[in-house]
């Protein structure tokens, strides 16, 4: 039997110019908070930015964004609601609040249906919320979405760091394209940046650890004045992403 | 109305089986859905009607609804899924993304999120069946 979903897939992101995966190895090291935060300040810019968020069992970027009672409109699949600016793309239209174990297998199959019924459009950039670690999502995503660049997020955390490590290490060897690594959370002096150097990977640059970012946490508007919105959008020149983009 | 999406991977996906295969004409497709999916089979129907190319105009299609069958990891029940125990939002919630039935379903026997869906999800092309152009 043949599943026919997926011929479709390349066809729903066809019109996407970039897709970068916000991605780490480990948990609590703030991607969903970049991954929005990069988003809103690319639709501050003018670009066409789509976010999608893929930590399917853990979502939190409708929290950050502040999103509430919306859905997809359905019109020969479904299309993302436009939240801010950008158009927004979560599982918690359809599971709520409500907890959402899921095994490798149903984690692949919800991805799969997800990308071939979601219409994107035109987007100069599709931001994808990546759960942690090397397991299902990220294989998918490097399976399904051909031309995804990885934006790493580490702390100064060894732990962290040394996970980050093991994810960089798989991408080069399938050759997938890493814009760079971010430390975020920064508090005194640390060896990630020398250790990204090492492994022959751009260090995109620091976030200092900001104690009222989670005051900000559920309003996009007052998330783009903070510092820490601040050192993302010095890291969006130096990580080049929008170099080639002409939004 | 997702089935248009979905009758339009069915399209792709015979066309790129019947150029691989080098099928110059398809006579019958069998097309399996998923009951957890709930699809409007008229829709799916008129969708793929409309979106088939002269190449597929003569081809038959033949539906048949896979019945769902949920198996606890934990405990080893198996149940159906009885669509009238749920309310409208979380059938609609199942009917765009069968997983999320993980949010809402319990095994009946031991109450673990826990399950395997064994059958009833996606969409499948069981068989094409077409002629080669020697034939």
């Amino acid at each position: 039997m043949i599943d026919p979903r997926i011929s479709v897939i390349q066809d729903r992101i066809k019109n996407i110019e970039k897709i970068v995966a916000v991605s780490s190895g480990k948990g609590g090291v703030g991607k969903s908070l970049i991954a929005s935060t990069l988003s809103l300040i690319l639709a501050r810019k003018g670009y066409g930015v789509g976010l999608f968020d893929l930590d399917f069992t853990s979502p939190s970027t409708h929290l950050i964004l502040g999103v509430k009672e919306l859905e997809p409109v359905e019109d020969k699949g479904i299309i993302p609601p436009t939240v801010h600016g950008l158009k927004y793309m979560t599982i918690t239209y359809y599971s709520t609040e409500e907890a959402m174990p899921l095994r490798g297998n149903d984690f692949s199959n919800a991805l799969i249906e997800l990308l071939s019924i979601t219409r994107w459009g035109h987007l100069d950039f599709l931001i994808v919320d990546m759960p942690p670690g090397i397991g299902d999502a990220t294989l998918d995503i490097i399976r399904f979405m051909n031309g995804v660049e990885f934006l790493i997020v580490t702390t100064s955390s060894i732990l962290a760091f040394e996970t980050v490590r093991k994810l960089v290490r798989m991408l080069k060897d399938l050759g997938v394209s890493i814009a760079g690594v971010v430390e975020n959370m920064k508090t005194g002096t640390s060896i990630i940046k020398q250790e990204v150097s090492k492994m022959g990977v751009r260090f995109l640059g620091e976030i200092p650890y900001d104690p009222k970012i989670e005051e900000k946490i559920g309003n996009a508007y007052e998330l783009l004045e903070t510092n820490f919105a601040n050192s993302i959008e010095k890291i969006l020149v130096s990580s080049r992403l929008a170099e080639s983009i002409q939004g | 109305m997702h089935e248009w999406a979905l009758a339009e991977s069915v399209i792709k996906t015979i066309l790129g089986v019947a150029e691989k295969e080098g099928i110059d004409r398809i006579v019958e497709v069998k097309i399996k859905i998923g009951e957890m999916q709930q699809l409007e089979h008229e829709v799916f129907k008129t969708a793929l009607t409309q979106l088939k190319p002269v190449e597929l105009e003569d081809t038959e299609f033949k539906i048949e609804v896979d019945k769902t069958r949920l198996k606890c990891k934990v405990c080893s029940h198996e149940w159906f899924f009885k669509k009238e125990i749920f309310g409208e939002e979380v059938l609609e919630a199942i009917h765009f993304l069968p997983e999320v039935s993980h949010a809402y379903f319990k095994c009946p026997a031991c109450g673990s999120p826990d399950f395997e869906i064994v059958s009833g999800r996606g969409i499948w092309i069981v068989s094409i069946r077409g002629l080669r152009k020697n034939d």
